[in-house]
């Protein structure tokens, strides 16, 4: 199983023939993309009001699903970054770049929903409850990620110090959330409400599946849409400097 | 303490030692720096590196000394690993300003040989200068004391990168004794250069792609 | 062996004559007195806020001292030289680290006292506070060795380096100012879980950071 799986990344690691791949899957996911997305709003908008929380409980089907996009985002980083170095994958290098602002903006989309769906309810913006402040880390992670890319000149040399940081970062992950929760719990403040997160029965959680389908269907559209990107801007680099070719 | 000569008698290196390249190739970045280099050195040989700024020189010592990895190719050393062979002599002195004279030959001895030792330092013309700040030497000064490292730590191959630049004439008096010396009792030498090297027996010319 | 301690003793050698270790020392400091024009003067407050907000300082003066690991020998080609001795690049690090946390770690955590004398700090905390400072240590400088390393080839890259290192710091952080806190509450006795704890992570970063940071060395040295 595991040679199946070698040989089909060693067969596109090649960047043409990841191109090719990429041609044929850009439509169709995007299509699916969007039509999923769609579908989930229509399911949002059909979601009674909450009795405690009003309409505003609508604000978790995009915060829930983003937030669960900023940790699979990540981890696709983390998976593109072990596949580049181990197997010298130049595209697991790119698929790591390209994923990484496409993470940071979902994780800034948790913070900011989150805030804003928790506002009428702590009467604050903002609160150092476990989720959000686990959240707020990850934020920094992704930051120190893209800025390592965009700090090293020498291409090769930012790839590998990026895959090196991303899986330095995800052991760190979940060191964080331990450490966070444990942190929240100590310091539990009586007046804050924690996130009142209404049960979870199937008028919920259909609409909530549907968006973190549609989620992680625009994120892997955005992604692939920018690696063929990064490879046609190195394509002309490489043109332009004369020099081996991508 | 007793004060060893630099350059104390060295027991003859490996006669039977080779070193080999074939269709070594590098890139640095997206650029192919060079690609199909080819040498046989064996002991006792120097190879003297020539070419164009940018052409590679820099590169394929470091590739030897194990700093780079190669895009295609193959290194071989017949006995033993390169690495804790040779000695690597960059364009950078690898001298801290804020340690002694004395001091930095120390450390040298402590980190190549395991050894805490002090040095005569008449053999690179620093005679009274054991107690002064590397940072206050003259150019010259810095690069005969960087080559003391040569003499410091016996190793059979060494990789120097343009040796001759920012040598007074004491100092290229004494890089010619000491690779005569060297050479003399089966040492090996890589020297990228822009001049001529009086002790190369052999010559590489690495030449730049067509610039488009 | 002698290897090792060659490394060590030539790091902690060239932080001092450097000026390394008085100029951290100062940051803390100056951080420090700041508190009080930023917080008030009123010593009830800076008492209860001490052992966070040291331990908050003592954090910031080591991301800052993190740019000393590496730099000089990358930039001066010293760095080539310790990949060509018979030391394993791993232990150069741990070398490089010990160096690190004797030249400018110890004389910070001498001055915390001090320190809290400003803030006003419970003498009862004091003992607790250092206790958890020394078990994060090994943590804070190896982890710290992690972003140096990856930061290497990019000049002037301080600040990128604290903001690769901020993430890893921020548990070994939670755990450090809540044992020493939890001390001011219960007059001075240490909460040990806090400090095992943290003295699991040095140990776990004592084993794993010298792997990644050496990692880092080498594609810096590319």
């Amino acid at each position: 199983m595991f040679k199946t799986v070698e040989n089909i990344s060693a067969y596109y690691a090649n960047p043409q023939r990841f191109m090719r791949l990429a041609q044929t899957l850009h439509a169709p996911l995007w299509g699916l993309a969007v039509g999923v997305l769609a579908l989930g709003l229509y399911m949002v908008s059909q979601v009674p009001d909450d009795y405690q929380q009003g309409s505003t409980v609508r604000i978790m089907f995009v915060h829930v699903p983003a937030a669960w996009m900023a940790l699979f985002a990540y981890s696709f980083i983390f998976f593109a970054s072990v596949t580049a170095l181990i197997f010298r994958h130049p595209v697991g290098h790119i698929a790591g770049r390209a994923a990484a602002p496409i993470g940071a903006v979902f994780t800034l989309i948790a913070l900011i929903t989150g805030s804003l769906w928790g506002q009428p309810m702590w009467g604050t913006w903002w609160v150092w409850d476990a989720r959000l402040t686990s959240v707020l880390v990850l934020l920094f992670i992704y930051l120190g990620y893209i800025a390592l890319w965009q700090a090293i000149e020498d291409h090769g040399q930012a790839a590998r110090a990026a895959a090196i940081l991303a899986i330095v970062g995800s052991v760190n992950v979940p060191i964080v959330k331990f450490s966070v929760d444990w942190w929240n719990t100590l310091h539990q403040p009586a007046s804050v409400s924690r996130f009142a997160r209404p049960a979870l029965h199937a008028d919920f959680l259909y609409p909530l599946l549907v968006m973190g389908l549609g989620f992680t269907l625009l994120f892997l559209a955005l992604t692939l849409t920018r690696m063929q990107m990064e490879i046609l801007r190195q394509r002309a680099r490489a043109r332009h400097n004369g020099g081996a070719h991508v | 303490m007793v004060k060893q000569k630099l350059f104390f008698p060295v027991t003859a290196f490996d006669a039977e030692q080779e070193l080999r390249v074939f269709e070594l190739a590098c890139t640095r970045g997206a650029r192919q720096v060079f690609s199909d280099v080819a040498f046989h050195l064996k002991a006792g040989q120097a190879l003297a590196v020539y070419g164009d700024n940018g052409s590679g020189k820099t590169s394929l010592l470091r590739l030897l000394a194990g700093l780079l990895a190669p895009q295609a190719g193959d290194v071989s050393l017949a006995h033993g690993p390169l690495a804790l062979q040779s000695h690597y002599l960059g364009h950078v002195d690898g001298l801290k300003a804020n340690l002694t004279v004395s001091e930095t030959l120390r450390f040298t001895a402590r980190l190549f040989n395991g050894a805490d030792t002090t040095f005569d330092l008449g053999d690179i013309g620093l005679t009274a200068y054991d107690e002064q700040r590397v940072g206050d030497l003259s150019a010259g000064q810095k690069r005969r004391l960087m080559l003391a490292r040569l003499a410091i730590a016996p190793r059979q191959i060494w990789l120097l990168d343009e040796p001759l630049t920012a040598l007074d004439k004491q100092g290229r008096a004494l890089i010619d004794t000491l690779a005569q010396q060297h050479l003399a009792v089966g040492g090996m030498i890589l020297a990228a250069s822009h001049e001529a090297l009086g002790f190369a027996t052999q010559q590489l010319s690495l030449t730049q792609e067509a610039v488009r | 062996m002698g290897l090792f301690i060659a490394l060590c003793h030539q790091h902690i050698l060239l932080a001092w004559r450097g000026g390394h270790t008085t100029l951290i020392v100062s940051f803390l400091f100056i951080a420090i007195i700041l508190m009080p024009f930023g917080l008030g003067p009123e010593l009830a407050l800076l008492r209860q806020l001490a052992p966070g907000l040291l331990w908050v300082v003592l954090l910031m003066s080591v991301l800052l001292s993190l740019d000393r690991m590496f730099q000089a020998d990358f930039e001066d080609g010293s760095m080539d030289q310790m990949a060509l001795i018979p030391l394993s690049l791993e232990m150069v690090v741990v070398a490089k680290s010990l160096g690190h946390f004797i030249a400018l770690f110890l004389p910070l955590l001498a001055a915390i006292p001090l320190a809290g004398l400003l803030l006003n700090i419970d003498a009862a905390a004091l003992p607790a506070l250092m206790l958890s400072m020394v078990a994060g240590a090994p943590a804070l400088t190896l982890l710290g060795a992690i972003g140096a390393a990856l930061a290497l080839s990019i000049r002037r890259s301080a600040m990128l380096t604290v903001l690769l290192v901020m993430p890893l710091y921020v548990p070994v952080l939670i755990f450090g100012a809540s044992s020493s806190a939890g001390a001011l509450s219960n007059g001075g006795s240490v909460d040990m879980a806090s400090i095992a704890i943290l003295a699991l992570m040095s140990l776990a970063a004592l084993f794993l950071a010298p792997l990644a940071a050496a990692a880092a060395l080498r594609v810096a040295l590319r």
